[in-house]
């Protein structure tokens, strides 16, 4: 379960993200779409602590992210945007650390790093250190330490960014398989995604959500056009609002 | 603890994966020697002690910790890697501690590298060996102290050597504030309470305690508290920009 109530930041007078009210179930994936800017990331920031909302609050399956924090980063993992990552180590060295944050242990750790390590095809890189790596490779790397330790709860930023084609279909198939038992969200601008992996699209734009509805819906209203959907919907959003400012 | 003991060795092993690590050590230890040897006259002076080697410690750190402890949070701002971990089941406090640890470990080895001068001073004299013991406890206190600082100020900014110069300029003042260059700051308008307080915070004059082989209890937890206090507020910074 997460869920986020009247979530809200805002930075000096701007404000990103503007009460934003959602409850997701396990099974489900959650495409977050919306233009450059539209707060996904920020979103995404408070609802796994790592910014502090300035107002309203997130839960993990049922763990309040600014009162029982730990609780609720243990039941996810998340792929911040950019995958950012520690360049001067390996691959094995880092998720050997993320291991032991983790917890994992044992004949257990072994077989998670494995099943990871095979999953994300990271055998061929083990040994290199990150920063000689490709960025298929790193965002790679970046999704093997979010799935490490199995979570509830899965958040990632652009998981697709910047891979090429090929790439992208394998970490789509990925997503789609890890979909059954978890709680997936993923954030994105590539329309095509959300048919291909979401259960479910919440399309936002000035921090605010316009649509909340299922990918074939929203296709259907746009007469199989998704991206007439989102011009609609999220430049709609603006003219009306130019209206209600004069 | 757990949770400590992973960041340490990460950080650790970080430190040996770069060029940094051995960059440092080699330029530490050449620094160490030619001052002890052409400043401090270590032959010319005759004695069989490290007063040569030690005396030259608070200047030599002032601007080489505050270069290892830039990194420990600029360089996280910078390249990102703070959002993972920040978000990673880990206190902030448990994470500053933790890299703190191994950036005083890493600073500890440096040390402990300087221990052929130690091999020399035996060889050439009988010197009292307690005292320098002492002293490269101080020493140690003394770089975790500087530690402690540069690692606070490096959590400020995202800037690395804004980082440097903010550090080598608060641990100057920390250094000098048994001096008239820092108390003169404030001996025209403060109470004497306040220039009596702002002395005694001198790392110079707790090092020099140690370091002449007298090892105070007040002198430990004054190195203890300096340490304690800059990562308290270290978290607090931490904290300030979660908020941001």
């Amino acid at each position: 379960m997460l869920e986020t109530k009247g979530l809200t930041k805002r930075y000096g007078r701007h404000t990103v993200v503007d009460d934003l009210s959602f409850t997701c179930k396990p099974g489900e994936v959650l495409g977050f779409l919306g233009p450059n800017g539209a707060g996904k990331s920020t979103t995404m920031k408070m609802v796994t602590g790592f910014v502090a909302p300035s107002a309203g609050t997130a839960s993990i399956c049922g763990h309040d992210i600014l009162t029982d924090t730990l609780a609720a980063q243990r039941r996810m993992g998340y792929l911040p945007e950019g995958a950012p990552l520690y360049a001067e180590m390996t691959p094995l060295q880092f998720l050997d650390f993320v291991a032991d944050v983790r917890g994992l242990s044992g004949s257990k750790r072994r077989q998670r790093l494995d099943e990871v390590i095979s999953l994300l095809h990271l055998a061929p890189v083990l040994a290199q250190s990150i920063d000689t790596l490709s960025k298929g490779f790193k965002r790679r790397v970046g999704l093997a330490q979010a799935i490490l330790h199995d979570p509830d709860v899965l958040i990632l930023d652009e998981p697709t960014d910047g891979l090429d084609p090929n790439q992208k279909h394998e970490v789509r198939q990925l997503i789609r398989s890890m979909s059954e038992d978890k709680l997936i969200v993923i954030s994105t601008h590539i329309l095509e995604e959300v048919n291909a992996v979401c259960t479910r699209a919440i399309i936002i734009a000035d921090g605010r959500i316009l649509v909340d509805d299922t990918p074939n819906n929203l296709t259907e209203q746009g007469d199989g056009d998704l991206d007439a959907v989102f011009r609609r919907v999220t430049q709609g959003g603006r003219v009306a609002k130019a209206e209600a400012a004069t | 603890m757990n949770m400590v003991k992973a960041l340490f060795r990460r950080e650790l092993q970080s430190y040996f994966a770069t060029p940094v690590a051995y960059v440092f050590i080699v330029i530490f230890l050449m620094l160490m020697g030619a001052f002890t040897f052409y400043l401090g006259g270590f032959y010319e002076r005759g004695q069989a002690d490290l007063r040569a080697f030690f005396n030259f410690h608070p200047w030599l750190y002032l601007f080489l910790v505050p270069a290892i402890a830039m990194r420990l949070w600029a360089e996280e701002r910078k390249s990102g890697t703070v959002e993972f971990l920040m978000t990673l089941p880990i206190t902030p406090m448990q994470a500053v501690v933790g890299k703190f640890l191994a950036a005083w470990a890493f600073t500890g080895i440096a040390l402990f590298l300087t221990f052929p001068i130690w091999i020399t001073v035996n060889y050439l004299g009988e010197p009292d060996n307690g005292t320098i013991l002492a002293a490269y406890i101080g020493s140690f206190l003394m770089a975790g102290g500087f530690l402690a600082i540069g690692s606070c100020l490096s959590a400020c900014t995202r800037n690395q050597v804004i980082a440097f110069v903010l550090s080598v300029v608060v641990c100057f003042g920390f250094l000098l504030s048994g001096f008239p260059l820092v108390l003169d700051l404030f001996s025209g308008w403060a109470p004497q309470v306040l220039v009596d307080g702002v002395a005694s915070l001198s790392f110079l004059t707790h090092f020099a305690d140690i370091s002449r082989g007298v090892i105070d209890l007040r002198d430990l937890v004054y190195f203890a508290l300096v340490i304690a206090a800059f990562l308290y507020a270290n978290t607090i910074v931490l904290n300030w920009k979660q908020a941001d």
